[in-house]
Parts: structure tokens; C-alpha cells; sequence
């Protein structure tokens, strides 16, 4: 059982933010139909993203991992009869979601207002990096830029290097967060029958991420940078260098107890003596000597024999793990993590599995992403009752597009 | 009064630090009815941790404990006691949702598992949230955030575009991957609600932080899993651009298309270098990804962060400005949409907090209190709700139960 099952959504969403909003959906269940088009084309199914990410395949392999489980049809919105068509779909759905800059809609005719009109409803977000309104609202960002503006690359890096931009993550966090708006509003509506429109902005949702740093401007005037992976009270704290080429464990001490324990493990029971590593606050004030201290142990390791070892000893240390570890990785692969499926031009590709374990309601990749407009003739035919020969006709004029 | 979101919906919340109190806080911030359980003495350890108000520790006044509670009703609990479990058992009788992060065996040892409390309350919607989920070889690995980060694909590539890999991968500044983890769970919460009331049923819910993050991660992810790409710190998320030294600090750019490359070479004033054949398609540009930043850098150097954000997405060029929290709080733009909220506390006056990044149009988010005290609701919920005896709790709190 699915437990979004009878949830129809409309997709206008491009790029990763957006889509990662659908897919969540489409992974409980959902009914999610991509609205694509030629004249404005996902970015992953362009040729530039070849060339970002290597190859076609690489790319298709994106867009796999993004938009499984969903429907394409395709539609020219800048035609009034694309816009139409559009229309009729919002008739027959439950929620609606674009990433469009603040003002497409609007302009595509497509605004809040009109839907609701069709449809009382609907449930509508459009989801912005910088929202609907306000002076920079019509302003261009991605990952890149957003995680700069919303406080996350100044906190990021070494101490007294350079910022650091934010990955594809800074795009999909955002996504993850629209998605728990439209399930909120779909909660409301089923006990009110009232839906609504939710402004979403991707830089706010990252700055909500980062709510401590910015409560100590607010309460206390201080404006927190970036130091590594220093921590405000415990010490050892940091990745260490272990045996191979750039293999590193994370090691975190939170008290004496934990203290004692890694000593022990190091082989090392005498450094609990000394004066300078005694308690919590005198290791954090030494915690440079501490570093060199505990590297000089773990690079004699393997960093999942570090991990062995000191979780053993009740100490938490996790390797840096890489994608390809975490995909090789003997505890994902007995959660499930990665879920192949065949994809009609690519063949097998693993998607990444939903990533919550429901016992009543499994969520799951049921199947790869659509191929451009592959379901044309299921949403316009069966869903909107479309005669056969019309599709064909509408191809040709450039309205399925 | 503005309708609520998830008016009538109670959580029960044992949680502490920050994912499962931030999965509660999403929930509390749009109606949903949270009590906190803390345990008696301490409370949830968030509230020893800074930021504190005016650098005073004080554990009515800590910031990130602040932040991650509003909205929620307290109460004192001790679980492990046989009349806190009782009493546990009364609250769980009520709720719709539980929220726990104990250790995956911490529950059953309690005999507080799934199994027991929907026999108490078969519509039950229990969602736990650990490092490394409730099952597989690493589930009683213990993980602290900085490990939580480093468990997730993330941390290995941070930072992205380092000349060389000899220094440590980072984590993201604060507790990211546990706000990403709360979010998650809360999400899942939301659809296993939709669904209860259509089926009637309750279910269980097992959440790792490990797979949250993961999960935001897919695209680097998947390119190792089907392609075998060997992604390190070596490799920068971007062609050209990212952070740039400008004149007063860094500037952040990207141009994702070759229309926005055109708009920034305009903006430079059609610059000579630009123009050249190497840089006159995506793939040229690509390649020489390092010789143009190099030359945008000796333009860039030229101009102040302020001017190129604003002045290039005027030119249409996707321009950022690296803020800071002081930069986020002075910001006319969110200024203008109410992304601050000012918060009432008796411990701190009134304080900015940051709200949240949707505004619904019909049933908006809604501070109706600041963060509890601790144990502050202790007579409203034992008492008022529960109906035991104002006696009993005075007798409950000598014998450290709440």
C-alpha cells in the first residue's frame, strides 16, 4: 500500500530542486506527471550536461535519479493551447508544483489565482531560490549561489580559507523541505477540503538549517565563520588521516568516559594521565597536540578497521565514506539503499532507495524516469479523453512539444 | 486567528540535540500539538550547549535549544522509572506520533517498543531516528554530528575544488546532516498521517541519518554507483566559477548557460580574453575552466561583492554574495518577506529566530509560544490532562519521576 496512493501532482519542475520535491512524493505513492517541453528543456537532458557530467549516460543517470517512478508528456506552454491543455490537467490533479523564477507562472497564465479557478482545491507551490516576493525575488540562483547566499558557505571550510560553494545538496535540501509543505497542505486539505498556494524560498530553507549559528548574531552579536571541524565543546573532533590514499575515519570524544575508551584502544592508556588532555575543557584547549596524537594511531589503519575497533570500545568514530564505499557498503546493502531498474535506453542504473523504512506503507522505486513525453498517450488520451489521431496532430503543431 | 495547518494533531516528542527535536519543531510551527519528555535534572542536553543568551550558560537560555523548541508544551519525565513508564504509557494512549532517538534497543529495553505501545494505542505512529537506522551491522554504532556528516557521502567531498587532498574532508558549518535527518522523518511522519486517515492504521517508522543524507546526495551518488566515477575533493561541483576572490572578500558565481556566459561577458565589458575561440562553447569553456577563473579574478578583484551580486543579476548573470548571519539578519530581502520572527522569552526578552522558507497562503506558520522551560507544563499536561492529583505530582517530583 502506497500511502500517498490516489494523489495526482502536476510537475512543471526543472533541474534537481524541484524534481527532488516530486520524487519524494512519487516515492510514497504519488502520481506525478512531468510536464516537459522542447522550448525549455530539463536541464539534465541537455547536451551541456553531458559535457558537466561526462558523458550522455552520466547524465540520463542524473535525470534517472531524480525523476523515477514519474510520467513525462510533453507541452508547449507558450502556446495557448499548450496552456490549455495544461489547465485540464490541473482539473483532474490534487497539487501543483513549479520551479519557475518568481513571475512565470503568472506570466504562462498559469498563476495561483486562475488555477483555483478551475480547480478550488488545488494545492500549488512554487518553489523559488529566492521566493515570490520581495526586492530580489526575480534574481537567478543555483546550489552554487544559494548556499552562498544563505549562510551556509561562510560557516564552511578551513579556518581562514576560503568559503566553500555547497554541492548538488544545496539544491536538494530545499526540494526535501518543499516536499514536507505540499504533505502539510495535503494533511489540511483532507480535513477541511481547502487548498492553498505556498511560496516557497530555497536560500531561506537552507538558512533554517543553520538556525543556531544565526541566533548567536541575534542574541549575542557574533558573527560565526568557518573553522574546520572544530567543535564549540568537544575535542578530539576531526577527521583523521588513516592507512591508503585519502582515507580518513571522523572521530568525536564527548566526555572522560569516551576519552579513556580511545586511549585504550590506542594502545595508549598513559595519555589519560596526563594533565594536559585531563578533562573535556583542557583537551579542547589542546586539541591541535590531540590531532597529531590521535592521526599518528589511525594512519597506521584502515579507516573501517579504526571504525571496528573504536566502536567496539563505545567510541564514535564513522569513516569519511565515499560513494563508492557507501555503495559497496555491507550495512547499506542489507537496508536496501540502492534500488536498480531498467531503463529503457541505459539499461540497468541504481537509483538511490526513499530514505525512510515505513512498515505499513513501503516506499519505493517502482520504476526508472519517463523518456521525453513517453506518456502523452496515457495522460492525454486516457486521463483527458483525447481522440488518438488528435495527439499526433498536436505533435506536429508543436503544442505536445 | 488564522487556521492551522496540522491543528488537532498531537506529538509526543523523546527526543534531545537537534534531529528529533527539529522533526517536531516543522510539526509544533504549523499547529501540531508537541509535548516535549525531558528528563528530569538536566533535560535535553541542547540546553548545555552555545550558543547562550549573552554567553551566560544557563539552560533556560540557550540558543540552539531556543531555536529547535518552539511551539512544543514541556513536561519532565523520567522513563526508566516504573511510574514514568506508566505515565509515558497515559501520553502515548493520547497521541497521534512518537518521536524517539534513543539508541535502537534503549526502547525495547525500556519495554516501550513499537509492539508494546500500539496495543496501548494501535493508531500510533511511532517514528524513530538514529544514525544508522534501526537495522543492519553499523545500527548501534554511535555517531555524533560531525560522524552522522562524515557517514553520508558528503563529508568526503568537502571541500570540493582542493589542490590537493591531503587535508581532512569537513563537515558543513554546525548541525546540518541533523536538521536534514528531522526533516526527513518529518516528511515521513506527514505521509503516514495522510494515510492513517484513510486506512485507520498506525505504523512504525525507521529513520537513519546515514540514509537522509545520502538521500540529498543522489546525483553524486549515482554517477559511483552506475558509472564507477571516482568523485574526491580533488574535483569542484563546477566548470568555472564557485567562490572567487572580489575586492572586499569572495564573490560566487556560476553560468549553467551559455546565455548567461554571454550576459557576463557583457557585463565585463565585452573583455578581449573572453572572446576568444577557447571559450566560445560550453565544452571549450569547460575545459579551461581554470584559466578562466584566473582571468575573471583579475577583473573580479576590481569590484565589491555588493555591486557584483546586485549589478550582475541586473545583467542577468547568476551572482551571489557569501553571507554571513549578520548579512542574513541585515538582508532587505528577507526583511521584506518575514523570514525573522521575533520571539518572547522570559529568559532572554525578545530575540530574532529564523521561521521557515514556506508561507502558506491559508494557514500560515505561527509562533504561539517560545521554547519551554523545563518541566514547564508539568501541571498542565500531569494534572490538567492526565487528571493526577496536584499531591501526586509534588510526591512524583521528590522521587526524581518528573
Amino acid at each position: 500500500m502506497d500511502s500517498l496512493s490516489g494523489v495526482r501532482i502536476i510537475d512543471f519542475t526543472r533541474y534537481a530542486a524541484g524534481p527532488q520535491i516530486t520524487l519524494l512524493l512519487a516515492f510514497m505513492g504519488a502520481e506525478v506527471i512531468k510536464v516537459e517541453s522542447m522550448v525549455n528543456i530539463d536541464h539534465f537532458r541537455r547536451e551541456e550536461a553531458a559535457v558537466v557530467f561526462g558523458s550522455a549516460r552520466a547524465a540520463a543517470d542524473c535525470f534517472n535519479s531524480l525523476n523515477a517512478n514519474k510520467m513525462s508528456v510533453t507541452l508547449n506552454l507558450t502556446t495557448a493551447e499548450g496552456v490549455e491543455l495544461a489547465k485540464r490537467l490541473v482539473q483532474l490533479s490534487d497539487v501543483v508544483v513549479d520551479n519557475f523564477r518568481g513571475g512565470i507562472m503568472d506570466k504562462l497564465g498559469l498563476s495561483y489565482p486562475v488555477l483555483r479557478e478551475i480547480k478550488p482545491d488545488i494545492i500549488m507551490l512554487s518553489a523559488s531560490s529566492h521566493g515570490s516576493t520581495g526586492p530580489e525575488s526575480r534574481y537567478i540562483a543555483y546550489a552554487v549561489t544559494m548556499g552562498a547566499l544563505s549562510g551556509l558557505s561562510e560557516v564552511t571550510g578551513y579556518a581562514g580559507g576560503p568559503p566553500v560553494i555547497m554541492r548538488s545538496s544545496a539544491d536538494l535540501r530545499p526540494g526535501t523541505a518543499a516536499a514536507f509543505a505540499i504533505l502539510a497542505a495535503l494533511n489540511y486539505r483532507q480535513e477541511t477540503g481547502e487548498g492553498q498556494f505556498i511560496d516557497f524560498s530555497a536560500r531561506e530553507a537552507l538558512s533554517c538549517g543553520i538556525g543556531e549559528i544565526i541566533m548567536d548574531y541575534t542574541m549575542n552579536g557574533r558573527v560565526r565563520s568557518r573553522n574546520g571541524n572544530r567543535d564549540d565543546i568537544m575535542a578530539p573532533h576531526n577527521c583523521y588521516h588513516c592507512k591508503g590514499e585519502d582515507k580518513w575515519v571522523s572521530i568525536a570524544i564527548s566526555n572522560d568516559e569516551e576519552w579513556a575508551a580511545l586511549c585504550q584502544a590506542m594502545g595508549n592508556p598513559a595519555c589519560t594521565e596526563e594533565e594536559r588532555f585531563g578533562d573535556q575543557f583542557s583537551r579542547w584547549q589542546h586539541q591541535e597536540e590531540l590531532d597529531e596524537l590521535v592521526e599518528a594511531w589511525t594512519i597506521n589503519y584502515d579507516h573501517y578497521q579504526v571504525m571496528e575497533m573504536l566502536q567496539r570500545a563505545g567510541v564514535a568514530a564513522v569513516p569519511s565514506f565515499s560513494n563508492e564505499e557507501l555503495f559497496n557498503d555491507h550495512h547499506c546493502r542489507e537496508r536496501e539503499c540502492f534500488t536498480p531498474v531498467q531503463h529503457p535506453e541505459e539499461g540497468e542504473l541504481y537509483v538511490l532507495a526513499p530514505p525512510w523504512k515505513f512498515s505499513a506503507t513501503p516506499a519505493s522505486v517502482t520504476g526508472p524516469a519517463p523518456l521525453f513525453g513517453e506518456h502523452n498517450a496515457y495522460v492525454f488520451g486516457e486521463l483527458l479523453g483525447m481522440p488518438e489521431e488528435e495527439i499526433p496532430k498536436l505533435v506536429a503543431e508543436k503544442i505536445l512539444y | 486567528m488564522p487556521k492551522k495547518a496540522l491543528e488537532g494533531v498531537k506529538v509526543l516528542e523523546l527526543c534531545q540535540m537537534v534531529a528529533g527535536p527539529y522533526c517536531t519543531k516543522l510539526l509544533a510551527d504549523l499547529g501540531a500539538e508537541v509535548v516535549k519528555i525531558e528528563r528530569p535534572g538536566r533535560g535535553d542536553a541542547a540546553r548545555s550547549l552555545p550558543p547562550f543568551f549573552h554567553d551566560m550558560p544557563d539552560p533556560e537560555a540557550s540558543g540552539l535549544f531556543l531555536y529547535l523548541n518552539t511551539n512544543k508544551l514541556g513536561v519532565t519525565l523520567n522513563v526508566t522509572t516504573a511510574t514514568g513508564k506508566g505515565i509515558f504509557q497515559e501520553l502515548v494512549k493520547e497521541a497521534d506520533i512518537l518521536v524517539e532517538d534513543n539508541p535502537p534497543q534503549w526502547m525495547t529495553e525500556q519495554g516501550l517498543d513499537y509492539d508494546r505501545l500500539q496495543e496501548i494505542n494501535p493508531r500510533l505512529i511511532m517514528t524513530s531516528i538514529t544514525p544508522f537506522g534501526q537495522t543492519g551491522p553499523y545500527r548501534d554504532y554511535k555517531a555524533y554530528p560531525l560522524n552522522v556528516f562524515q557517514s553520508g557521502g558528503e563529508g568526503y567531498l568537502t571541500p570540493g575544488g582542493v589542490e590537493n587532498v591531503d587535508r581532512p574532508p569537513l563537515k558543513v558549518g554546525g548541525f546540518l546532516a541533523e536538521y536534514d535527518s528531522g526533516l526527513s522523518a518529518a516528511i515521513a511522519i506527514l505521509a503516514a498521517l495522510y494515510w492513517r486517515k484513510k486506512s485507520g492504521g498506525g505504523q512504525r517508522i525507521d529513520i537513519s541519518k546515514q540514509e537522509s543524507l545520502m538521500a540529498l546526495n543522489r546525483l553524486d551518488m549515482v554517477r559511483s554507483a552506475n558509472e564507477g566515477e571516482v568523485i574526491t575533493r580533488a574535483k569542484q561541483g563546477v566548470p568555472y566559477g564557485g567562490a572567487l576572490p572580489c575586492k572586499d572578500g569572495y564573490t560566487v558565481f556560476i553560468t549553467w548557460e551559455s546565455v548567461q556566459w554571454d550576459r557576463l561577458v557583457a557585463f565585463m565589458g565585452d573583455a578581449e580574453w573572453a572572446n576568444n575561440d577557447m571559450f566560445g562553447d560550453y565544452a571549450g569553456r569547460y575545459k579551461h575552466g581554470e584559466l578562466i577563473n584566473a582571468l575573471l579574478t583579475e577583473w573580479l578583484v576590481n569590484h565589491t561583492q555588493e555591486e557584483l551580486y546586485h549589478k550582475g543579476q541586473a545583467a542577468g548573470v547568476p551572482f551571489a554574495m557569501v553571507y554571513t548571519s549578520k548579512d542574513l539578519v541585515d538582508s532587505e530581502h528577507l526583511k521584506e518577506r518575514g523570514f525573522f520572527v521575533e520571539i518572547d522569552h522570559p529568559k532572554t526578552g525578545k530575540v530574532r529566530y529564523p521561521s521557515s522558507p514556506y508561507r502558506f497562503s491559508e494557514t500560515p506558520c505561527q509562533v504561539m509560544r517560545p521554547s519551554p522551560l523545563l518541566g514547564e507544563h508539568n501541571e498542565e499536561i500531569f494534572a490538567r490532562r492526565l487528571g493526577h492529583r496536584q499531591e501526586e505530582l509534588s510526591k512524583l517530583g521528590a522521587a526524581g519521576v518528573i
